[in-house]
């Protein structure tokens, strides 16, 4: 392990002991790491391993509690972003900071510490567009881009600072297929100037093609160095999650295929916002029995879907939402509820719960009128104890791991707290059964039993319609796959015809029919 | 160039979340004593006159109730409005306004007088105070505006013209040209609980009432849950099927009938007619009130005697010790402060940082948002 330690020739980066403590929690526990000159650097996690505290404290936003940092072999304090970027240290962060009504060379110019004139920075960016193979117009509207383009504005305001050590925190979770490819593209370009990239991903495909090493955290502790191209998928991920994580089981429906339980039919919607995108009519039958996956790159339209679909936003035409059947498109999200419909949000805090409401008041924000007749006494009084009956009820059937007898949403770890919303809906024994994003930012063993737990309400005769941008979850989960894109649904692809490329070029936005004329050109 | 900025905590003391309102309390009696002293007056005999004197007899115990009466009620209401994030900030209009329209009987029609007169009276009082609400709510759910703004913007908008009215038309025709109404008659005022020993009348009743019940519906009802998923989180609220633009229209419907029967019965009640000003500035009092008392209905009980007692301090104060009567005033706007001060301390601390260190330090924080 020394060996490999000391194995990327010339050192940038050593990072000695870096600890950091929130309360009673060691978010980083005596954490080593060294990156060579010219090396991507993997560091592999699960969610709340503690990487992004561990770049955090590399880019200045929080301070370690213990441990040294070396640059170029001399111990530095980086007390902010702006001393890790003085030393040379840029950062692309997975969450944007731009501007949506602003230009590309606008927003760039807003992150520089010197004032330089619009005109020089486009200049430069377009330099670097060229240079590194990042196709931008910097006078385009950010609003306007894409979040493949988008990205590359901030990779390349992060080359405009020409920093030795580039941090990328999941990068490709916003990509394509085909765009994830051209950014590593760029990044082996960058290697070889010798920059040198740490790169942060739970992807390991990517990581075994791309990464010179890996360093792997587990619970805030390096539970490994090694080459990421020595080992296999299965190695990495065990590393990363301790033991096996089971593997989704997904059996034949036992009653075949049934009936249209949720359909859409022309559902169109216009955009709420000049950044909202409209649905164009959407086209979509999930039979009882069925697993439809949506897949699609953010901001497709797929938020706009959802609330379409659950009655959040209600519309003018009853027939385009169908339930079990019956029209429910001018219905509201309670009366979608009371036909069978169950739904969860994308977003857990703030939207499928209130961050500061006990887990057990949580579980009636979306069952008061569904369960009136168990949940509510005289009066409309709540009664709570029935309510703690069924929230612990949820809690043991999906195995949430909490804190205290009935905790704040709040103090939930992201998949504790969706599997108790999901569970919640699941609970109810629903007929169609609509998640957006079902394992966003949660760790693999909530993430399996989730997927585990939908298929299986599948199997047992209800429709089931996933929205991920996780192509690995939508192929290990449904039975089709449609793609959104620019607010179209294409229509569904059997998994058995399913593959990676064609989903992606899907989500790119080709359409089936110049695809196969492209082929034919090709050929 | 050095800057403060607000730094949430990770997790907040539940012990210093329960006596918050306390230290709020023991830091208002400090600065004000500090106050006292600057204007020349000995801050212990001022303190006493404020919060003992007025204590120390029967009489003077239901003057006590007659001012927390109205305190309690608007304050039970504002807490309705507060907690699902709509800012009523008007209610000293909409006391007016309830004040006015329960006003119409006695005034403009005096020789209607049987025991209907005072159940009419109140509930037209509370009619006036809803719809004078509505204004500032029906612009919110309808045209997004700011209701901040409208609702306190129509507060003058009453004051103005409850003037206007006891100049003009409803001026006491055998009144000696003062600009006040006739005196209400004996059908149309509000009964003293125990006239032998004080003042006080029915108004602390309702108020009393108001809080009890609206503990109850906030508290254990699914009328109170959805409340409160609107205001902590609406996006929540939605997905659980309620709107937040009829919340809108209920919470400040509540808080306006509150503070129209809170009107009413002041000038029926305690005043006997209709004046050019007939409010200390209750309805503004009254934010303070819902806030010490944690927007808890029964807390509000206790927060309305804290302030009213103020009120009467403030009176002992004057005739005593010569304090001009604006003390009262900053002393709650300073309790105000102090209460919204440590309820942001517990949750938040403070850091100084300097500018340069600042800038990058909040793209940091944006970025990492």
């Amino acid at each position: 392990m020394e060996a490999e330690r000391n194995a990327g020739g010339e050192r940038l980066l050593d990072v000695q002991g870096l600890t950091k403590i929130f309360g009673a929690l060691k978010a980083c526990d005596g954490i080593d790491l060294s990156i060579g000159k010219g090396e991507i650097h993997a560091l592999l996690g699960e969610n709340g391993a503690g990487k992004s505290t561990f770049v955090k404290m590399l880019f200045g936003a929080l301070e370690p509690a213990e441990g040294r940092i070396f640059w170029k072999g001399e111990p530095v304090d980086i007390a902010n972003p702006g001393a890790a970027r003085h030393l040379g240290i840029g950062m692309v962060f997975q969450h944007f900071s731009l501007f949506e009504a602003l230009t590309a060379a606008e927003n760039i110019m807003l992150s520089l510490d010197e004032k330089i004139p619009i005109m020089k920075v486009a200049e430069r960016a377009r330099e670097l567009s060229k240079t590194y193979g990042l196709p931008l117009d910097p006078f385009a509207h950010v609003g306007d881009l894409s979040v493949g383009e988008r990205q590359r504005i901030e990779i390349i305001r992060c080359l405009l600072q020409k920093p030795d050590l580039i941090i990328l925190d999941e990068p490709t979770s916003v990509l394509t297929p085909q765009e994830a490819d051209r950014l590593f593209e760029t990044l082996e370009t960058l290697r070889d100037e010798g920059k040198s990239i740490l790169y942060i991903s739970h992807r390991l495909e990517e990581v075994k093609r791309l990464c010179d090493r890996a360093t792997v955290l587990r619970h805030g502790k390096v539970v490994a160095h090694c080459d990421p191209r020595q080992e296999t998928a299965a190695s990495l991920a065990r590393m990363m999650v301790g033991d096996e994580v089971a593997a989704v089981r997904r059996l034949e429906a036992p009653g075949g295929i049934g009936e249209a339980l949720l359909e859409a039919r022309s559902l169109s919607r216009p955009a709420a916002n000049p950044f909202a995108v409209p649905l164009r009519e959407v086209d979509l039958t999930v039979r009882a029995g069925e697993v439809l996956g949506i897949a699609g790159v953010a901001g497709n339209g797929q938020g706009e879907l959802f609330e379409a679909l659950s009655g959040e936003i209600q519309q003018a035409d009853a027939a385009s939402v169908r339930i079990r059947g019956r029209d429910a498109g001018r219905m509201g999200i309670s009366g979608r509820r009371l036909l069978g419909a169950a739904f969860v949000p994308e977003e857990r805090l703030g939207h499928g719960a209130v961050p500061q409401m006990r887990l057990s008041e949580n579980l009636f924000l979306s069952r008061f009128k569904t369960d009136a007749r168990s949940l509510l006494g005289p009066l409309w009084t709540v009664r709570a104890g029935a309510l703690t009956k069924a929230a612990k009820r949820i809690v043991e059937m999906m195995d949430v791991r909490k804190s205290g007898e009935d905790p704040e949403a709040a103090a939930l770890s992201g998949g504790n707290l969706q599997k108790f919303i999901i569970g919640r809906e699941l609970d109810r024994q629903p007929s169609v059964m609509i998640v957006n994003q079902p394992t966003w930012g949660v760790d693999a063993g909530a993430a399996a039993r989730i997927r585990q737990a939908l298929i299986d309400l599948a199997r047992s005769g209800s429709a089931v319609l996933v929205i991920s941008q996780d192509l690995d979850e939508l192929f290990e989960m449904s039975d089709a796959i449609a793609v959104m894109h620019d607010g179209r649904l294409s229509a569904p692809v059997p998994i058995s015809e399913a593959t990676f490329e064609k989903i992606g070029l899907l989500m790119g936005g080709a359409m089936p029919e110049r695809h196969a004329s492209e082929a034919l050109e090709k050929a | 160039m050095m800057r403060l900025q607000l730094v949430k905590r990770p997790q907040h003391s539940a012990f210093f979340s329960a006596v918050s309102p306390l230290i709020a309390l023991a830091l208002t009696m400090i600065a004000g004593a500090i106050m006292f002293s600057v204007l020349g007056k000995n801050p212990l005999d001022a303190l006493y006159y404020y919060f003992i004197d007025p204590l120390r007899e029967t009489w003077s115990l239901h003057e006590l109730a007659i001012k927390a009466a109205p305190l309690i009620l608007i304050a039970v209401g504002l807490s309705v409005c507060f907690l699902s994030n709509n800012w009523n900030i008007g209610a000293e209009g909409q006391f007016i306004a309830g004040a006015i329209a329960g006003g119409i009987l006695p005034v403009v029609f005096p020789d209607f007088q049987n025991v209907l007169v005072l159940p009419l009276m109140l509930i037209m009082g509370m009619i006036g105070g809803a719809a004078y609400a509505s204004v500032p709510a029906f612009l919110k759910a309808r045209f997004n505006t700011n209701e901040i703004l409208t609702s306190l913007m129509l507060v003058y908008v009453a004051q103005l013209f409850l003037d206007w009215l006891v100049r003009g038309p409803w001026r006491d025709p055998g009144g000696m040209n003062f600009p006040e109404t006739r005196d209400f008659h004996a059908f149309a005022i509000l009964p003293e609980l125990m006239p032998s020993a004080g003042r006080a009348n029915w108004g602390i009743v309702f108020a009393l009432l108001a809080a009890v019940i609206l503990w109850f519906v906030l508290r254990k009802t699914l009328k109170g849950f959805e409340i409160r998923v609107l205001g902590q989180s609406p996006r929540a609220g939605r997905f659980a099927g309620f709107s937040a633009s009829h919340m809108v229209m209920v919470s400040f419907l509540i808080s306006g009938a509150l503070a129209g029967l809170a009107g009413i019965s002041e000038v029926s009640g305690a005043i006997g007619q209709l004046q050019p000003a007939i409010s200390p500035g209750y309805g503004f009092t009254a934010i303070i009130v819902a806030f010490l008392g944690r927007l808890n209905p029964l807390g509000i009980v206790a927060a309305g005697f804290v302030l009213a007692l103020s009120y009467l301090g403030g009176e002992a104060a004057q005739i005593s010790i010569g304090l001009s009567d604006k003390a009262a005033r900053a002393f709650q706007g300073m309790l105000l402060f102090f209460v919204l001060g440590c309820d942001t301390l517990i949750h938040y601390r403070i850091r100084l940082v300097g500018l340069s260190v600042a800038k990058t330090g909040e793209t940091g924080a944006e970025t990492n948002a």
